[in-house]
């Protein structure tokens, strides 16, 4: 009835999982009873859960992300504490079993339900404002994105709970990751979490590029976008091409796993090569896709907080496409230990290398950029810099590993930690804290409060430094990644240092929580009166804070790049007199409610309740085809309630009818 | 006339953002209306033209997932663990037949189309019939085959190559099997309101999900099948 | 501004102590000359490129603090941003180091690659290395002997390690000597080392491979070639024979295995575990080929 499902698989003997469910449970019980309280479901409902705005999207994507970071952190200290402790004769706090799936956890969160999530949001959020659209191609299709993103977050917390986590990595290299060597639920729950996300995140690639070459206003060439709507083309197209291989990668392991195949397996003919062949394929330029849109976010943040252009828009543009193009030629280079031969693993080695050259392109345009102007270090301005240092030392490191005999030393080890941290934090992590802190207000409608702000920069920074370098210094001392315990007196002072560091960036990110709160608490003092805070450049700035749900009462016609810039150049006059009626589509809950179904038949095929994986996916198949029936796909709103709704900020000429 | 209506009546011109001479057709509706030049007011975009695009999409990343599964195939093909081989176990003669199918409903999807493009109700209704019939007698020959190797000891447990086989087509009758799904939708969605915007539009992607679906069998013919028994 | 500067000084002596320690690290006090030879490698590749990039993190706390908006004495072009000039250079220079890295890639990985021979006037010894839940087996095929957790060899004397896996994926890897390689089932890949100093160093897996992992460390002794007989003589002494029946039982999953010595060790049993053929747990009269990797014997 319930197929392997039992009372036992909640872990009511490990103590300190069931203090972390019981603390989720309390929180989650605790949002519901606010709701509650303050008689907000329908509201809820109506204006978010089911909201097809791209903008409300993005935000729903952000707070999924900012909860997974604290959640993906939590996984950090616990790394952090158990290697500064279990030295020697003393074996920490956490056994191997336990350990291997924080471990596991931890990068599975941060990669696909932190770090995608983030920058889809911010995506989803600003794209279509920069390009002067309405909504993104397909509003139901993000809804569905979301929440697609949001079952598979869902589904690996729920794994805390009931059953266990994988213990084989954020990869799950076969053979480890096959029945017969993780025989449990945990590999199962991974498999689907990232199946029915990954179908989120391929959605939203095909949906972004189909935005950005269908909805430009007019007057905007590809030539005239914004560098961040390129990175995020490029970044989408990525995408699109990437997340099939992992969804046969996946699907491959799951037919070992589910039908008994051998596609992976070590015996009848089974080849683990192809798996992380396979998975590295898509692997790199996820890595890319991580990177690209955070790049076209300080793209945006240097030249506003310079007051000066983009120093080589077409060179950024160019090198964006070629990293976008060579991160599809250096899979390789994930593995060059696993004997491919001289000639293959020099090529790849060089292939690598030769994506540094565009990447430093980028950082000297930035510094180009900042020559001769006038730099202001607001919060944005920060993260920028604290970026170029950062991830300029964590790209040096790569290109070093990409050295295949240097790689022969340095694989696996604390050094390769460093290494992906150091460009991973100091260039996604950086990158979109300074993408909200710079578009906050355009999205909220009040400024983040900026003391608050630059502290935590602070405590980021140099907790970065703190708890990485001394990884570097391990990784050159011989020592191995995924070690819950290790006997090297030399190593324990560094493990300490570097728990120190987690410590300090723990305290960065409750200084952004508190920021967040407070910055809520202060909203009317640090509201957004213009709607352009930051005097900036592209066309989101042209729009109030926070934008209307139809963006723009009036699409604005493009000159040139820079196309607020060219506006304010020019004068032009944000003020209407003339409104039409404007189009927009209508909420619907078939995506959350799809979604919904999916996580149900996930969570049902982890567990091998096979009545309920077939109900649940004919539900999710009925939910679609009744929705092909549903024609009350939009509505309009009526050229008065325009003019009222821009007349709120002052954007209608006076005397005009 | 108010501003209000020649605007509507000269801005249905701007169509398609972002190209220069849609623009200058935008610009010149809003002279004529005596409003800014900075500022489109009445703004539609081609929301079919879009759609096709987005399907386009989704089919290069299908097409992937495929390219993803062939080279799977490619690499495992040989990996037989003593087992039985594509020369022993394939059914041309049967696979030729299914293939047949296959080809033959595109052909009727095509009509179908052609149908539809002629605003033939009917018929479009009628040759979408037609063309599910010859893909669920695909789908239903597919089955036996999987059937009968399973039976003689030969099924997706039994080697890497079955795996890898068994997967690969198996993944693309799937994939014919939603299409029939969606053609049956369809036709209920024709009968019901005919030839809308919307089911024009869906047709459209039906028909490029059939075709492709179409070109990959072309693909497993060739490499799987044909290659495979040669050698 | 300020502030920052000098927030960013005060770090560096941490960082440089942190990395300072990496300094007494293995790989950077290599026991052999492929360990050497990739230590230089790491040297030269990060001195290329601190070049450029030492230069441009400089660049970018000075151009930041020279332009901030405060200093009104700096020149301001608000239109300026282009330059083919500097669009030239910023291109050229990251081109030419990349080349030289790329020239070093292709040499070092044909000189460094692990399956290639050293060129030694001494006669290579061969080792086969089976990784297995959580320990790792080290059979000397021309002695007829085997060692858990321990492998001894002679000074200056080049070692042809055999590798494959009893079990999941792992790497065979001794920090101190050089190169590591993974060692995966039904496959054989090789590692070609060489001690030139005696000492005991550190060997480990190198990838992840479950719960004992951490345990499955084992100890590489290079010592004299008398020191080397007298070990051979002592393990071959060893009451524990490594027939079928005692790999079967080693072959069972336990952690931290204290060194054990094996004499008479069955005949062809790397082969035997490549081709699979203690999978069940016993030994079988056949199983399927196995898949050789490149450099199979």
């Amino acid at each position: 009835m319930f197929g392997k499902l039992t009372l036992s698989a909640i872990p009511f003997n490990i103590p300190i999982v069931m203090g972390a469910v019981a603390f989720m449970v309390l929180c989650v019980i605790g949002v519901l009873a606010a709701i509650t309280y303050l008689g907000k479901w329908k509201y809820l409902w109506t204006e978010w859960l089911t909201s097809v705005d791209h903008k409300k999207i993005g935000i729903m994507y952000m707070i999924l992300a900012f909860i997974m970071l604290l959640r993906g952190f939590a996984d950090a200290i616990m790394m952090r504490s158990q290697q500064a402790l279990s030295y020697g004769s003393n074996m920490g706090y956490l056994p191997p079993q336990h350990f291997d799936q924080v471990f596991s956890a931890h990068g599975t969160i941060m990669i696909f339900f932190m770090a995608m999530p983030f920058i889809i949001g911010l995506m989803n959020c600003i794209l279509p404002l920069q390009i002067g659209a309405r909504d993104v191609a397909f509003p139901l299709l993000n809804n569905f994105s979301f929440w697609l993103t949001a079952a598979g977050a869902v589904l690996v917390n729920v794994s805390l709970a009931i059953g266990n986590f994988s213990r084989a990595g954020w990869l799950a290299y076969p053979p480890l990751s096959e029945l017969h060597f993780s025989p449990g639920v945990g590999v199962d729950y991974y498999i689907w979490a990232l199946q029915i996300s990954g179908i989120g995140t391929t959605l939203t690639g095909v949906n972004f590029i189909a935005t950005i070459l269908k909805m430009r206003a007019p007057g905007m060439s590809m030539m005239r976008m914004p560098v961040f709507v390129w990175a995020s083309l490029c970044a989408s197209v990525l995408i699109v091409v990437a997340f099939p291989i992992l969804t046969v990668t996946l699907g491959l392991l799951t037919m070992d796993r589910y039908l008994g195949m051998h596609f992976f397996t070590n015996s009848l003919g089974g080849d683990p090569m192809m798996y992380i062949n396979l998975i590295w394929i898509w692997g790199h330029p996820e890595v890319y896709i991580l990177i690209l849109p955070l790049f076209g976010v300080f793209s945006e943040i240097v030249p506003t907080f310079s007051g000066k252009p983009l120093f080589g828009y077409a060179s950024m543009v160019y090198a964006t496409m070629a990293i976008a193009v060579l991160s599809m030629l250096v899979w390789l280079h994930h593995f060059f230990t696993m004997g491919a031969g001289p000639a293959v693993n020099a090529f790849y080695g060089i292939t690598t290398m030769i994506i540094a050259v565009p990447t430093g392109v980028k950082i000297f345009n930035w510094i180009f950029t900042m020559y001769r102007g006038r730099v202001r270090f607001d919060t944005p301005m920060l993260w920028t810099l604290g970026f170029l240092i950062t991830f300029t030392i964590g790209g040096m490191t790569g290109v070093l590993l990409a050295e295949p005999p240097a790689d022969f030393v340095l694989h696996n080890s604390l050094f390769l930690i460093a290494h992906f941290h150091n460009v991973i934090i100091g260039g996604v992590v950086f990158g979109v804290f300074a993408g909200v802190s710079y578009w906050f207000p355009k999205i909220t409608g009040f400024h983040l409060h900026e003391g608050l702000g630059k502290l935590a920069f602070w405590f980021w920074f140099v907790g970065f430094y703190v708890a990485f370098m001394p990884l570097y210094a391990l990784g050159l001392m011989g020592a191995t990644r995924r070690m819950d315990h290790y006997n090297v007196a030399a190593w324990h002072p560094l493990f300490i240092i570097a728990a120190v560091g987690a410590g300090i960036i723990a305290l960065g990110i409750g200084t952004q929580v508190l920021q967040l709160v407070v910055s809520f608490m202060q909203r009317e003092k640090l509201r957004d009166t213009t709607g352009d805070p930051w005097n900036g450049r592209t066309l989101e700035w042209s729009l109030p804070s926070p934008a209307p749900a139809y963006n723009f009462a009036r699409i604005p016609i493009v000159r040139e790049r820079d196309a607020y810039w060219d506006m304010k150049k020019r004068g032009v006059d944000l003020k209407g007199s003339t409104f039409v009626p404007i189009h927009m589509p209508r909420n619907k809950a078939t995506g959350f409610i799809m979604a919904g179904c999916m996580f149900v038949t996930g969570f049902a095929l982890v567990w091998q309740i096979w009545w309920l994986v077939i109900a649940g996916f004919a539900a999710t198949v009925a939910t679609l085809i009744r929705h092909a029936f549903d024609d009350d796909r939009d509505y309009h709103i009526g050229a008065d309630e325009v003019r009222k709704s821009e007349a709120l900020y002052d954007r209608v000429k006076a005397g005009s009818v | 006339m108010s501003n209000e209506t020649l605007l509507m009546q000269n801005g249905a011109a701007a169509l398609k953002p972002g190209y220069a001479d849609h623009a200058a057709d935008a610009l010149r509706g809003l002279r004529q209306a005596g409003d800014a030049v900075d500022f489109q007011v009445e703004h539609h975009h081609d929301v079919a033209s879009t759609i096709q695009l987005g399907f386009w999409i989704y089919l290069m990343s299908d097409c992937l997932l495929f390219s993803g599964l062939f080279a799977t195939y490619a690499v495992l093909h040989g990996h037989t663990a003593g087992g039985p081989s594509g020369a022993q176990l394939f059914d041309l003669p049967s696979v030729l037949t299914e293939t047949m199918f296959l080809l033959f409903s595109s052909f009727t999807c095509g009509l179908a189309t052609l149908a539809m493009n002629a605003n033939n109700r009917n018929a479009t209704v009628g040759w979408l019939g037609v063309t599910f019939l010859l893909g669920a007698g695909f789908v239903t020959m597919e089955v036996r085959e999987f059937a009968h190797m399973v039976a003689i000891g030969a099924g997706p447990s039994h080697s890497a190559f079955l795996s890898s086989f068994f997967t690969l087509v198996a993944t693309h009758g799937l994939h014919v099997t939603c299409g029939l799904i969606f053609m049956i939708v369809m036709m209920v969605a024709v009968l019901r309101k005919g030839l809308t915007e919307t089911n024009r539009a869906r047709l459209n992607c039906l028909s490029l999900f059939w075709h492709f679906l179409d070109i990959i069998w072309v693909g497993v013919f060739s490499l799987v099948y044909l290659f495979g028994v040669a050698h | 501004m300020r502030n920052f500067w000098s927030r960013f000084c005060r770090l560096l002596p941490l960082a440089a102590t942190a990395l300072l320690a990496g300094c007494h690290g293995a790989l950077l006090h290599p026991a052999g000359p492929i360990g050497m030879a990739e230590r230089s490698i790491i040297y030269t590749a990060t001195g290329l490129m601190l070049v450029v990039v030492a230069p441009v993190i400089a660049l970018v706390v000075l151009i930041a603090w020279r332009y901030r908006a405060s200093n009104t004495k700096a020149r301001y072009e608000p239109e300026w941003s282009h330059s083919t000039r500097i669009e030239v250079v910023m291109w050229t220079i990251p081109v030419i180091i990349v080349s030289i890295l790329g020239v070093i890639a292709w040499r070092s990985s044909h000189q460094l690659d692990p399956f290639r021979h050293i060129p030694s006037p001494a006669k290579p010894i061969h080792v086969e290395a089976v990784a297995m839940d959580w320990k790792w087996l080290f059979i000397y095929p021309d002695l007829h002997i085997a060692s858990v957790n321990e492998v001894a060899m002679p000074v200056g004397v080049p070692v042809v390690f055999h590798i494959t896996s009893a079990t999941v994926m792992n790497s065979f890897f001794i920090p101190r000597l050089g190169s590591q390689i993974y060692a995966m089932a039904n496959m054989q890949t090789a590692d070609n080392l060489v001690a030139s100093r005696t000492g005991t160093f550190r060997g480990i897996s190198a990838n992840f491979s479950g719960n004992g992992f951490s345990g499955m460390t084992f100890k590489a002794v290079s010592m004299t070639s008398a020191d080397f007989k007298q070990w051979v003589a002592k393990v071959s002494a060893s009451s524990q024979h490594l027939d079928a029946a005692q790999y079967v039982a080693l072959d069972k999953p336990s952690q931290n295995v204290p060194v054990t010595y094996y004499s008479q060790v069955m005949p062809n049993l790397f082969e035997q575990i490549l081709a699979g053929k203690f999978r069940s747990g016993q030994l079988l009269a056949s199983a399927s080929a196995p898949t050789p990797a490149r450099g199979s014997k």
